[in-house]
């Protein structure tokens, strides 16, 4: 009995400590949502429990629940929260609704840009982009007489400059988990070489010098690099620049803040950000963008859709952006962007492509994320290694039915 | 008993059985001759992203799955026989690979290289765990009363641990700087990255699930060796019979059914290794049968998953598990048959 009211003591605490803070108004309808759990979309969240009856579900392998928990009737959540990778189930599988009417209604506060359409309609709103740029220890290199590397054969000239100084133990580090890391690195520097991985009837086409070119440069970033890059994600990235141990990374623009965080960085202040290094020199960034937003289940009344957009335009607005401006690249008005966001900024300026989602790309990123490590390691050589990833796209490809 | 008896007390778990193990092994078995697959079209869309400093809008041919009247996508289901069983096995490669004797090309076919590392793991862990949960028990059956209860419980401590928690504890003990790398680094004076090639993984792999399943036989194993007879034992002392020598040919004899046992369990857990891929992070060196299950099953980016080739391999996984214990059965079935005459 004493257990029970004191339970009911401790939910009550929360709920009047939580709910109603900051919010414009209050929510009554029960939101449930799940998205990505980096810092900016724990932000977002926030912002929106401040409005009451909010349930935040963060979860970075979130990507494995939405379809299938959008698909349900009704919906088991809300919102969600998709990149641009993320976006494409819930579109093919028409689990999301076109939020054109709720915009009108009740999202006054947006930009244009982000408006994310689809044909023409609305089908999420973005909050920030993120993408992997260049992130350099301003202090070695401007102690070495180091200019910002903007290809990557100045990268690997630097590298081999640090090295010889012996000022760091590694002088490069690099998100190259083998899995979804290392295909991203693939894409990304594959776009710095060549526009597109696919021909027209879906077939891929990435045996080439193209692909041979992006894979010896992976290869040479390597050997300047921690051996163990094979088991090494964006988190054990961000640790090895805060504590010293590489000068340059190629890292996503969403790890940036963590670099001036005191209680954790060793290296405050010295991290600067620059636009992500050409493939070859004149090219564009080999890099790709990628976007971060909400989108409204289809599955839910229209009531419940209302209230989740509402709730949703309140965890997007300019209070939390003031609150939290440097953990991301917001493209919520009211942010300033800040040094830390210049590598983003630099990077899609000077042209790099926004990351191709679609079925087929879902696939290759798969294959590609098993299969890169295979040249890293030395088991093959490059025509080898992408004759096997093209095999096994073409196979997955098959028995999606993408390819006949 | 009666047949109606009989009946009332098995048909319950019977039932259960079929439910639970025959009916899911029969729905995957015929999963992996079928491919189910959405309808696609080809449409024009123009998508619209952000852009600095504003929108960037593309049109571009996509192939997306036609919708049907419910609202979901519209699939159709057609047989394709060992289709993708051929796809996994690559037979025509690995045979190609097998004739000119070239084992590195066959190890960089997913299955193959799966199966290498699987069998290994499993044949080269099985003696170690029952060498030392041997000599554990009988280390513990030889200490003083006082003492063996605690004992007892520090020597079970590694299998209570969560599987996945205690792969990922020994690799945060390894990986990069981490505390034993730094004490092998400063002890052998030399740089050690334990995860930079695959042998030392593997090592690492063996050596955690050694630790982690050999309290289980130990604690097998000392509970047989309360009911060895002491009459053989003191007689064996009286022939002149050394410690070695009473352990040879009296103890193990008499623990046979144990190992055997032991084996068994051992043989079917180690066959499904899954959280020392995923724990230490091995992907990129070494995959093992289980893992390549689950990696296909699990839904990339976009939402594809390859199901039934993901059934295929969990047949193949089941099958070998099957060959490997047919050895250890066969002498159980005919010790049991020796036994009952």
């Amino acid at each position: 009995m004493i257990f029970k009211k004191l339970a009911l003591a401790g939910a009550m605490a929360l709920l009047s400590s939580a709910a109603y803070a900051d919010c414009a108004f209050e929510n009554t309808v029960p939101v449930k949502s799940i998205s990505a759990g980096f810092e900016a979309w724990k932000a977002v969240t926030d912002a929106m429990a401040e409005c009451g009856n909010v349930e935040a579900e963060l979860d970075q392998e979130f990507r494995k629940k939405q379809p299938a928990a959008f698909a349900a009737n009704p919906s088991l959540y809300q919102i969600g929260g998709v990149a641009n990778g993320t976006l494409v189930p819930l579109l093919n599988e028409g689990t999301i609704r076109p939020l054109d009417d709720l915009v009108a209604a009740h999202g006054q506060n947006l930009t244009p840009n982000q408006l994310i359409k689809i044909d023409g309609e609305v089908m999420a709103v973005a909050m920030m982009v993120n993408t992997q740029h260049l992130m350099y220890r301003d202090d070695i290199l401007s102690d070495l007489g180091i200019a910002v590397p903007t290809t990557y054969d100045e990268v690997l000239a630097a590298a081999a400059k640090i090295k010889e100084a012996g000022v760091v133990e590694y002088p490069l580090g690099g998100t190259f988990k083998t899995g979804w890391n290392l295909g991203e690195e693939f894409v990304n520097m594959y776009f710095g070489f060549a526009d597109s991985m696919f021909a027209d009837d879906s077939m891929p086409t990435i045996n080439n010098e193209n692909g041979v070119a992006a894979l010896e440069m992976l290869k040479k970033l390597t050997e300047y690099m921690d051996p163990e890059y094979l088991v090494s994600d964006s988190t054990y990235v961000q640790q090895q620049f805060q504590q010293g141990k590489i000068a340059i990374a190629n890292l996503w623009a969403s790890r940036a803040g963590a670099m001036n965080d005191e209680s954790e960085s060793q290296v405050v202040g010295k991290v600067k950000m620059a636009s992500a290094p050409a493939a070859k020199a004149g090219g564009r960034p080999a890099s790709t963008i990628w976007w971060d937003g909400v989108v409204i289940a289809k599955n839910i009344t229209d009531e419940e859709a209302e209230a989740a957009f509402k709730v949703a335009m309140e965890g997007l607005d300019e209070e939390m952006v003031t609150a939290n401006n440097d953990i991301a690249v917001w493209l919520i008005p009211g942010y300033v962007p800040g040094d830390l966001a210049k590598g983003a900024a630099d990077t899609a300026i000077n042209g790099a492509v926004s990351y191709p989602a679609s079925s087929q790309m879902g696939l290759m990123h798969t294959a590609l994320g098993n299969g890169v490590a295979d040249f890293l390691t030395g088991a093959k050589d490059a025509q080898t290694t992408l004759a096997d990833i093209e095999a096994e796209y073409i196979t997955a490809a098959k028995e999606a039915g993408l390819i006949q | 008993m009666k047949f109606k008896t009989f009946a009332a007390f098995v048909g319950p778990s019977v039932f259960l059985m079929l439910l639970f193990i025959a009916a899911p092994l029969i729905s995957v078995f015929v999963q992996g001759f079928y491919l189910t697959q959405p309808i696609y079209e080809t449409v024009e869309v123009e998508t619209c992203t952000p852009g600095f400093p504003t929108q960037t809008c593309v049109t571009e041919t996509k192939t997306q799955p036609v919708i049907g009247e419910d609202g979901k996508i519209i699939t159709e289901t057609k047989y394709v026989g060992l289709e993708s069983y051929r796809n996994l096995l690559e037979p025509d490669r690995a045979l190609t690979a097998l004739g000119n004797w070239d084992w590195g090309s066959l190890l960089t076919i997913d299955f193959w290289k799966a199966l290498r590392f699987t069998l290994t793991f499993t044949l080269v862990t099985l003696p170690l765990v029952i060498g030392l949960g041997l000599a554990i028990a009988v280390v513990v059956n030889n200490t003083a009363r006082l003492i063996r209860g605690p004992v007892i419980f520090v020597s079970l401590l590694p299998f209570i641990i969560t599987p996945v928690i205690g792969a990922l504890s020994i690799r945060w003990l390894f990986i990069g700087d981490g505390i034993m790398t730094a004490f092998l680094e400063w002890w052998l004076q030399r740089d050690i990255a334990m995860f930079a090639q695959g042998w030392t993984i593997e090592l690492l792999m063996m050596f955690y699930r050694v630790w982690h399943v050999a309290p289980f036989a130990f604690v097998v194993f000392y509970a047989g060796l309360q009911t060895v007879n002491q009459d053989t034992l003191e007689s064996a002392v009286i022939d002149g019979a050394s410690r070695w020598e009473r352990l040879r040919y009296v103890v193990i004899p008499h623990l046979m059914p144990l190992i055997i046992f032991i084996a068994l369990i051992h043989l079917m857990d180690t066959y499904r290794a899954f959280e020392e891929i995923v724990g230490f992070s091995s992907q990129a060196y070494r995959i093992s049968l289980q893992w390549l299950t689950y990696d296909l099953l699990v839904p990339d980016d976009s939402g594809n998953r390859a199901i039934s080739r993901a059934s295929a391999s969990a047949m193949l996984t089941m099958i070998g598990i099957v060959i490997l214990l047919v050895p250890l059965l066969r002498r159980t079935w005919r010790d049991h048959r020796g036994g009952s005459h």
